[in-house]
Protein backbone atom coordinates (compact mmCIF):
# COMPACT_ATOMS: atom_id res chain seq x y z
CA UNK A 1 0.00 0.00 0.00
CA UNK A 2 1.26 3.30 -1.26
CA UNK A 3 2.23 5.95 2.03
CA UNK A 4 1.20 9.06 0.43
CA UNK A 5 -2.03 10.03 -1.26
CA UNK A 6 -3.23 13.22 -3.38
CA UNK A 7 -5.90 15.60 -2.10
CA UNK A 8 -7.20 17.93 -4.53
CA UNK A 9 -9.65 20.06 -2.85
CA UNK A 10 -11.99 22.51 -3.94
CA UNK A 11 -10.87 26.46 -3.45
CA UNK A 12 -13.03 29.26 -3.22
CA UNK A 13 -12.61 31.97 -1.25
CA UNK A 14 -14.83 34.93 -2.09
CA UNK A 15 -12.59 37.90 0.38
CA UNK A 16 -9.63 37.24 -1.69
CA UNK A 17 -11.32 37.95 -5.20
CA UNK A 18 -9.94 34.51 -6.44
CA UNK A 19 -11.62 32.01 -8.90
CA UNK A 20 -12.82 28.78 -7.61
CA UNK A 21 -9.78 26.54 -8.13
CA UNK A 22 -8.16 23.16 -7.18
CA UNK A 23 -5.42 22.98 -4.71
CA UNK A 24 -3.60 19.52 -4.23
CA UNK A 25 -2.17 18.56 -1.49
CA UNK A 26 -0.15 14.97 -0.93
CA UNK A 27 -0.86 13.37 2.95
CA UNK A 28 -0.20 10.73 4.70
CA UNK A 29 -2.04 7.18 4.06
CA UNK A 30 -3.43 5.91 6.66
CA UNK A 31 -5.66 2.40 6.40
CA UNK A 32 -8.07 3.92 9.20
CA UNK A 33 -8.53 7.37 8.10
CA UNK A 34 -11.68 8.81 6.66
CA UNK A 35 -11.64 11.78 4.22
CA UNK A 36 -12.93 13.80 7.38
CA UNK A 37 -9.46 13.04 8.80
CA UNK A 38 -7.43 13.73 5.57
CA UNK A 39 -9.12 16.98 5.61
CA UNK A 40 -8.60 17.84 9.41
CA UNK A 41 -4.65 16.64 8.67
CA UNK A 42 -4.75 19.18 6.02
CA UNK A 43 -6.87 22.00 8.19
CA UNK A 44 -3.99 20.96 11.21
CA UNK A 45 -0.49 20.53 9.61
CA UNK A 46 -0.87 21.94 6.04
CA UNK A 47 -2.90 24.46 5.73
CA UNK A 48 -5.33 26.20 8.14
CA UNK A 49 -7.15 28.50 5.70
CA UNK A 50 -9.56 25.41 4.44
CA UNK A 51 -12.80 25.85 5.64
CA UNK A 52 -15.59 22.81 5.63
CA UNK A 53 -18.18 21.78 7.96
CA UNK A 54 -18.25 18.80 10.58
CA UNK A 55 -18.79 18.08 13.91
CA UNK A 56 -19.66 14.26 15.46
CA UNK A 57 -17.43 12.18 13.00
CA UNK A 58 -19.93 9.64 12.86
CA UNK A 59 -22.66 9.61 10.71
CA UNK A 60 -25.19 11.58 13.20
CA UNK A 61 -25.03 14.98 12.60
CA UNK A 62 -25.44 15.37 9.17
CA UNK A 63 -22.83 18.13 8.50
CA UNK A 64 -19.61 16.64 6.50
CA UNK A 65 -21.54 16.14 3.25
CA UNK A 66 -19.39 16.45 0.07
CA UNK A 67 -18.78 15.65 -3.10
CA UNK A 68 -16.09 13.30 -3.47
CA UNK A 69 -15.07 12.07 -7.10
CA UNK A 70 -17.78 13.22 -8.14
CA UNK A 71 -20.49 11.65 -5.72
CA UNK A 72 -22.15 13.09 -2.68
CA UNK A 73 -20.66 11.42 0.62
CA UNK A 74 -20.58 11.99 4.46
CA UNK A 75 -17.18 12.30 4.27
CA UNK A 76 -17.18 11.11 8.20
CA UNK A 77 -18.15 7.44 6.13
CA UNK A 78 -15.89 7.46 3.60
CA UNK A 79 -12.63 5.15 3.74
CA UNK A 80 -9.26 6.66 2.40
CA UNK A 81 -8.69 3.02 1.59
CA UNK A 82 -11.22 2.85 -0.91
CA UNK A 83 -9.99 5.74 -3.18
CA UNK A 84 -6.54 4.28 -3.40
CA UNK A 85 -4.62 5.21 -5.28
CA UNK A 86 -6.05 9.04 -6.19
CA UNK A 87 -5.96 11.42 -6.39
CA UNK A 88 -9.05 12.25 -4.47
CA UNK A 89 -11.23 14.85 -5.55
CA UNK A 90 -13.26 16.95 -3.35
CA UNK A 91 -15.61 19.64 -3.61
CA UNK A 92 -19.08 21.29 -1.86
CA UNK A 93 -22.04 19.25 -2.43
CA UNK A 94 -23.60 20.14 -5.62
CA UNK A 95 -26.59 21.89 -6.52
CA UNK A 96 -25.55 24.00 -3.64
CA UNK A 97 -24.32 27.71 -3.82
CA UNK A 98 -20.85 27.89 -1.83
CA UNK A 99 -20.19 30.21 1.00
CA UNK A 100 -16.48 29.06 0.97
CA UNK A 101 -14.34 26.29 0.20
CA UNK A 102 -16.40 23.39 1.00
CA UNK A 103 -18.97 25.13 2.79
CA UNK A 104 -21.95 25.19 1.02
CA UNK A 105 -25.41 27.78 1.95
CA UNK A 106 -28.35 25.72 2.93
CA UNK A 107 -30.96 28.48 3.28
CA UNK A 108 -32.57 26.75 0.92
CA UNK A 109 -33.45 23.23 2.21
CA UNK A 110 -33.92 25.11 5.91
CA UNK A 111 -36.66 27.31 3.91
CA UNK A 112 -38.58 24.23 2.21
CA UNK A 113 -38.10 22.43 5.25
CA UNK A 114 -40.19 24.91 7.37
CA UNK A 115 -42.49 24.84 4.87
CA UNK A 116 -43.63 21.39 5.29
CA UNK A 117 -44.20 22.09 8.68
CA UNK A 118 -41.88 19.02 10.09
CA UNK A 119 -43.61 18.83 13.41
CA UNK A 120 -46.97 16.88 15.36
CA UNK A 121 -49.44 18.96 14.62
CA UNK A 122 -52.37 18.08 16.42
CA UNK A 123 -56.07 19.44 16.29
CA UNK A 124 -56.58 19.47 19.85
CA UNK A 125 -55.51 18.83 22.53
CA UNK A 126 -56.57 16.51 26.21
CA UNK A 127 -54.66 17.61 28.73
CA UNK A 128 -56.11 14.54 30.83
CA UNK A 129 -54.26 12.54 28.35
CA UNK A 130 -50.32 11.99 30.06
CA UNK A 131 -49.17 10.28 27.00
CA UNK A 132 -50.07 9.07 23.51
CA UNK A 133 -48.86 5.26 22.96
CA UNK A 134 -47.99 3.59 19.76
CA UNK A 135 -47.98 0.30 18.56
CA UNK A 136 -44.82 -1.57 16.79
CA UNK A 137 -46.59 -0.99 13.65
CA UNK A 138 -47.64 2.34 14.07
CA UNK A 139 -44.26 3.48 15.03
CA UNK A 140 -43.03 0.82 11.93
CA UNK A 141 -44.77 2.94 9.83
CA UNK A 142 -42.88 6.53 9.84
CA UNK A 143 -39.68 4.92 11.58
CA UNK A 144 -37.45 4.97 8.59
CA UNK A 145 -38.02 8.63 7.36
CA UNK A 146 -37.51 9.65 10.99
CA UNK A 147 -34.23 8.65 10.49
CA UNK A 148 -33.12 11.21 7.81
CA UNK A 149 -30.07 13.68 9.31
CA UNK A 150 -30.67 16.83 6.94
CA UNK A 151 -27.27 15.45 5.61
CA UNK A 152 -28.46 16.70 2.13
CA UNK A 153 -26.79 14.56 0.20
CA UNK A 154 -30.05 13.42 -1.62
CA UNK A 155 -30.14 17.48 -2.93
CA UNK A 156 -26.95 16.99 -4.35
CA UNK A 157 -27.65 13.51 -5.85
CA UNK A 158 -31.11 14.34 -7.51
CA UNK A 159 -31.01 15.73 -10.81
CA UNK A 160 -34.38 17.52 -10.48
CA UNK A 161 -33.45 19.59 -7.85
CA UNK A 162 -30.29 20.82 -10.06
CA UNK A 163 -32.44 21.83 -13.08
CA UNK A 164 -35.29 23.00 -11.08
CA UNK A 165 -34.23 24.66 -7.48
CA UNK A 166 -37.73 25.44 -6.68
CA UNK A 167 -38.29 21.71 -6.44
CA UNK A 168 -39.14 20.96 -2.53
CA UNK A 169 -36.66 17.83 -2.83
CA UNK A 170 -36.53 14.41 -1.22
CA UNK A 171 -35.55 15.32 1.94
CA UNK A 172 -37.91 17.63 3.22
CA UNK A 173 -40.95 15.91 1.14
CA UNK A 174 -39.14 12.12 3.32
CA UNK A 175 -39.34 14.34 6.68
CA UNK A 176 -43.27 16.03 6.04
CA UNK A 177 -43.93 11.49 5.31
CA UNK A 178 -42.48 11.11 8.74
CA UNK A 179 -45.34 13.14 10.19
CA UNK A 180 -48.14 12.29 7.54
CA UNK A 181 -47.71 8.61 8.54
CA UNK A 182 -47.30 9.43 12.56
CA UNK A 183 -50.99 8.01 13.96
CA UNK A 184 -50.59 11.01 16.82
CA UNK A 185 -50.58 13.99 13.78
CA UNK A 186 -53.66 15.64 12.34
CA UNK A 187 -51.37 17.88 10.36
CA UNK A 188 -51.64 15.76 6.91
CA UNK A 189 -53.63 18.20 4.85
CA UNK A 190 -51.51 21.39 6.07
CA UNK A 191 -48.66 19.66 4.35
CA UNK A 192 -50.45 18.57 1.27
CA UNK A 193 -50.85 22.19 0.71
CA UNK A 194 -47.31 22.98 0.31
CA UNK A 195 -46.49 20.21 -1.21
CA UNK A 196 -49.38 19.66 -4.07
CA UNK A 197 -48.22 23.08 -5.98
CA UNK A 198 -45.79 23.37 -9.18
CA UNK A 199 -42.65 23.00 -6.65
CA UNK A 200 -44.06 20.10 -4.92
CA UNK A 201 -43.48 15.97 -5.22
CA UNK A 202 -45.16 16.35 -8.78
CA UNK A 203 -42.10 17.28 -10.08
CA UNK A 204 -40.27 14.61 -8.90
CA UNK A 205 -39.75 11.88 -12.46
CA UNK A 206 -38.67 8.87 -9.52
CA UNK A 207 -35.06 9.10 -10.67
CA UNK A 208 -34.23 7.44 -7.42
CA UNK A 209 -30.79 8.95 -7.16
CA UNK A 210 -31.83 9.99 -4.17
CA UNK A 211 -32.63 6.76 -1.91
CA UNK A 212 -29.22 5.41 -3.36
CA UNK A 213 -26.74 8.01 -1.61
CA UNK A 214 -28.77 8.39 1.31
CA UNK A 215 -26.46 7.18 3.92
CA UNK A 216 -29.29 6.39 6.55
CA UNK A 217 -31.59 4.07 4.14
CA UNK A 218 -34.44 6.68 4.65
CA UNK A 219 -35.16 6.13 0.98
CA UNK A 220 -37.05 9.18 -0.27
CA UNK A 221 -37.52 8.14 -3.61
CA UNK A 222 -40.51 5.94 -1.96
CA UNK A 223 -41.66 8.20 0.49
CA UNK A 224 -42.25 10.27 -2.73
CA UNK A 225 -44.10 7.82 -4.59
CA UNK A 226 -46.18 6.96 -1.30
CA UNK A 227 -46.67 10.44 -1.08
CA UNK A 228 -47.98 11.15 -5.10
CA UNK A 229 -50.07 7.89 -4.79
CA UNK A 230 -51.95 9.52 -1.44
CA UNK A 231 -51.98 12.95 -3.48
CA UNK A 232 -53.65 11.18 -6.59
CA UNK A 233 -56.46 9.78 -4.47
CA UNK A 234 -57.44 13.01 -2.12
CA UNK A 235 -57.61 14.65 -5.85
CA UNK A 236 -59.78 12.10 -7.02
CA UNK A 237 -62.19 12.11 -3.70
CA UNK A 238 -62.08 15.82 -3.84
CA UNK A 239 -63.44 15.60 -7.63
CA UNK A 240 -65.54 12.81 -6.62
CA UNK A 241 -66.42 13.64 -3.35
CA UNK A 242 -66.39 17.78 -2.60
CA UNK A 243 -68.68 17.31 0.12
CA UNK A 244 -66.61 14.83 2.04
CA UNK A 245 -64.19 16.08 4.68
CA UNK A 246 -60.94 16.54 3.59
CA UNK A 247 -58.67 14.37 5.49
CA UNK B 1 -56.02 21.31 -1.04
CA UNK B 2 -55.34 23.56 -3.89
CA UNK B 3 -56.70 22.52 -7.26
CA UNK B 4 -54.13 21.59 -9.35
CA UNK B 5 -54.46 19.41 -12.85
CA UNK B 6 -50.95 17.53 -12.12
CA UNK B 7 -52.45 14.55 -9.98
CA UNK B 8 -55.08 13.85 -12.39
CA UNK B 9 -52.29 13.45 -15.23
CA UNK B 10 -50.10 11.77 -12.65
CA UNK B 11 -52.95 8.55 -12.09
CA UNK B 12 -53.03 8.22 -15.64
CA UNK B 13 -49.05 7.80 -16.23
CA UNK B 14 -49.35 5.60 -13.07
CA UNK B 15 -52.23 3.50 -14.17
CA UNK B 16 -50.67 3.22 -17.77
CA UNK B 17 -47.60 2.12 -15.82
CA UNK B 18 -49.35 -1.06 -14.03
CA UNK B 19 -51.34 -1.96 -17.79
CA UNK B 20 -48.33 -1.56 -19.95
CA UNK B 21 -46.04 -3.25 -17.77
CA UNK B 22 -48.92 -6.49 -17.79
CA UNK B 23 -50.01 -6.62 -21.18
CA UNK B 24 -47.74 -4.88 -23.42
CA UNK B 25 -44.70 -7.70 -22.79
CA UNK B 26 -47.68 -10.47 -23.16
CA UNK B 27 -48.91 -8.60 -26.62
CA UNK B 28 -45.41 -8.00 -27.58
CA UNK B 29 -43.93 -11.89 -27.12
CA UNK B 30 -47.37 -13.29 -29.02
CA UNK B 31 -47.17 -10.82 -32.29
CA UNK B 32 -43.58 -9.83 -32.20
CA UNK B 33 -41.97 -13.36 -31.70
CA UNK B 34 -44.30 -16.48 -30.93
CA UNK B 35 -46.51 -16.18 -34.26
CA UNK B 36 -43.06 -14.87 -36.54
CA UNK B 37 -41.14 -17.90 -35.18
CA UNK B 38 -44.04 -20.44 -35.87
CA UNK B 39 -44.25 -21.40 -32.03
CA UNK B 40 -47.80 -21.02 -32.66
CA UNK B 41 -50.45 -20.60 -35.70
CA UNK B 42 -51.05 -17.72 -36.80
CA UNK B 43 -54.39 -17.09 -36.48
CA UNK B 44 -56.88 -16.11 -38.60
CA UNK B 45 -58.93 -12.55 -40.19
CA UNK B 46 -62.10 -14.16 -38.50
CA UNK B 47 -60.44 -15.27 -35.87
CA UNK B 48 -58.78 -12.25 -34.68
CA UNK B 49 -61.37 -10.51 -35.71
CA UNK B 50 -64.27 -12.38 -33.93
CA UNK B 51 -62.22 -11.90 -30.32
CA UNK B 52 -62.72 -8.22 -30.30
CA UNK B 53 -66.52 -8.49 -31.13
CA UNK B 54 -67.67 -8.39 -27.29
CA UNK B 55 -67.85 -4.60 -26.47
CA UNK B 56 -66.05 -5.71 -23.30
CA UNK B 57 -63.32 -7.08 -25.07
CA UNK B 58 -62.82 -3.64 -26.95
CA UNK B 59 -63.49 -1.30 -24.23
CA UNK B 60 -60.12 -3.74 -22.19
CA UNK B 61 -58.68 -2.69 -25.27
CA UNK B 62 -59.24 0.65 -25.19
CA UNK B 63 -58.48 1.00 -21.65
CA UNK B 64 -54.56 -0.74 -22.40
CA UNK B 65 -54.59 1.61 -25.35
CA UNK B 66 -55.40 4.99 -23.74
CA UNK B 67 -53.85 4.15 -20.55
CA UNK B 68 -50.37 3.21 -21.94
CA UNK B 69 -50.75 6.17 -23.97
CA UNK B 70 -50.81 8.58 -21.43
CA UNK B 71 -48.14 6.85 -19.38
CA UNK B 72 -46.21 7.91 -22.63
CA UNK B 73 -47.23 11.39 -22.86
CA UNK B 74 -46.30 12.08 -19.49
CA UNK B 75 -43.11 10.71 -19.38
CA UNK B 76 -42.04 11.93 -22.39
CA UNK B 77 -42.92 15.82 -21.25
CA UNK B 78 -40.62 15.72 -18.68
CA UNK B 79 -38.18 13.87 -20.70
CA UNK B 80 -38.36 17.30 -22.76
CA UNK B 81 -38.45 19.63 -20.12
CA UNK B 82 -35.84 18.56 -18.23
CA UNK B 83 -33.71 15.83 -20.30
CA UNK B 84 -33.34 18.26 -23.29
CA UNK B 85 -33.56 21.64 -20.94
CA UNK B 86 -36.66 22.95 -22.75
CA UNK B 87 -38.17 24.26 -19.26
CA UNK B 88 -39.32 27.18 -21.34
CA UNK B 89 -41.99 25.94 -23.68
CA UNK B 90 -43.20 23.86 -21.34
CA UNK B 91 -47.12 24.70 -21.42
CA UNK B 92 -46.27 24.11 -25.59
CA UNK B 93 -44.82 20.18 -24.37
CA UNK B 94 -47.49 19.43 -22.23
CA UNK B 95 -50.24 20.88 -24.58
CA UNK B 96 -48.64 18.91 -27.55
CA UNK B 97 -47.72 15.67 -25.41
CA UNK B 98 -50.95 15.41 -23.78
CA UNK B 99 -52.91 16.75 -26.55
CA UNK B 100 -51.32 13.72 -29.14
CA UNK B 101 -52.69 11.23 -26.15
CA UNK B 102 -56.30 12.56 -26.31
CA UNK B 103 -56.02 12.32 -30.16
CA UNK B 104 -54.97 8.77 -30.85
CA UNK B 105 -57.08 7.59 -27.86
CA UNK B 106 -59.59 9.33 -29.45
CA UNK B 107 -59.31 7.74 -32.61
CA UNK B 108 -59.52 4.67 -31.29
CA UNK B 109 -62.59 4.95 -28.96
CA UNK B 110 -64.08 6.10 -32.95
CA UNK B 111 -62.81 3.02 -34.54
CA UNK B 112 -63.54 0.94 -31.41
CA UNK B 113 -67.02 1.85 -31.66
CA UNK B 114 -67.56 1.21 -35.47
CA UNK B 115 -66.12 -2.27 -35.23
Amino acid sequence: MADKITLEVFRYRPDDNSEPSFQKYMIPLQRDWVILDALNYIKDHIDGTLSYRWSCRMGICGSCGMMVNEKPVLTCAAFLENLIPGPVRIEPLENFPVVRDLVIDMRDFLEKLKRVKPWIIREQEDPAIEEYKQTPDQLADFKQYSMCINCMLCYSACPVYGLEPEFTGPAVIALAQRYNMDNRDHGNSARMDALSDESGMWQCTFIGDCSKVCPKKVDPAGAIQRYKVHGANTWWKNLLLPWAKDK
Amino acid sequence: MKSHVEPFWWSLFGAGGAISALFLPVLSIIIGLAIPFGWIDIPSYEHIYGIFEPLSVRLVLLAIISLSLFHWAHRFRFTLYEGLQLHRFKYIIAILCYGSAITIVAFASYSLWNY
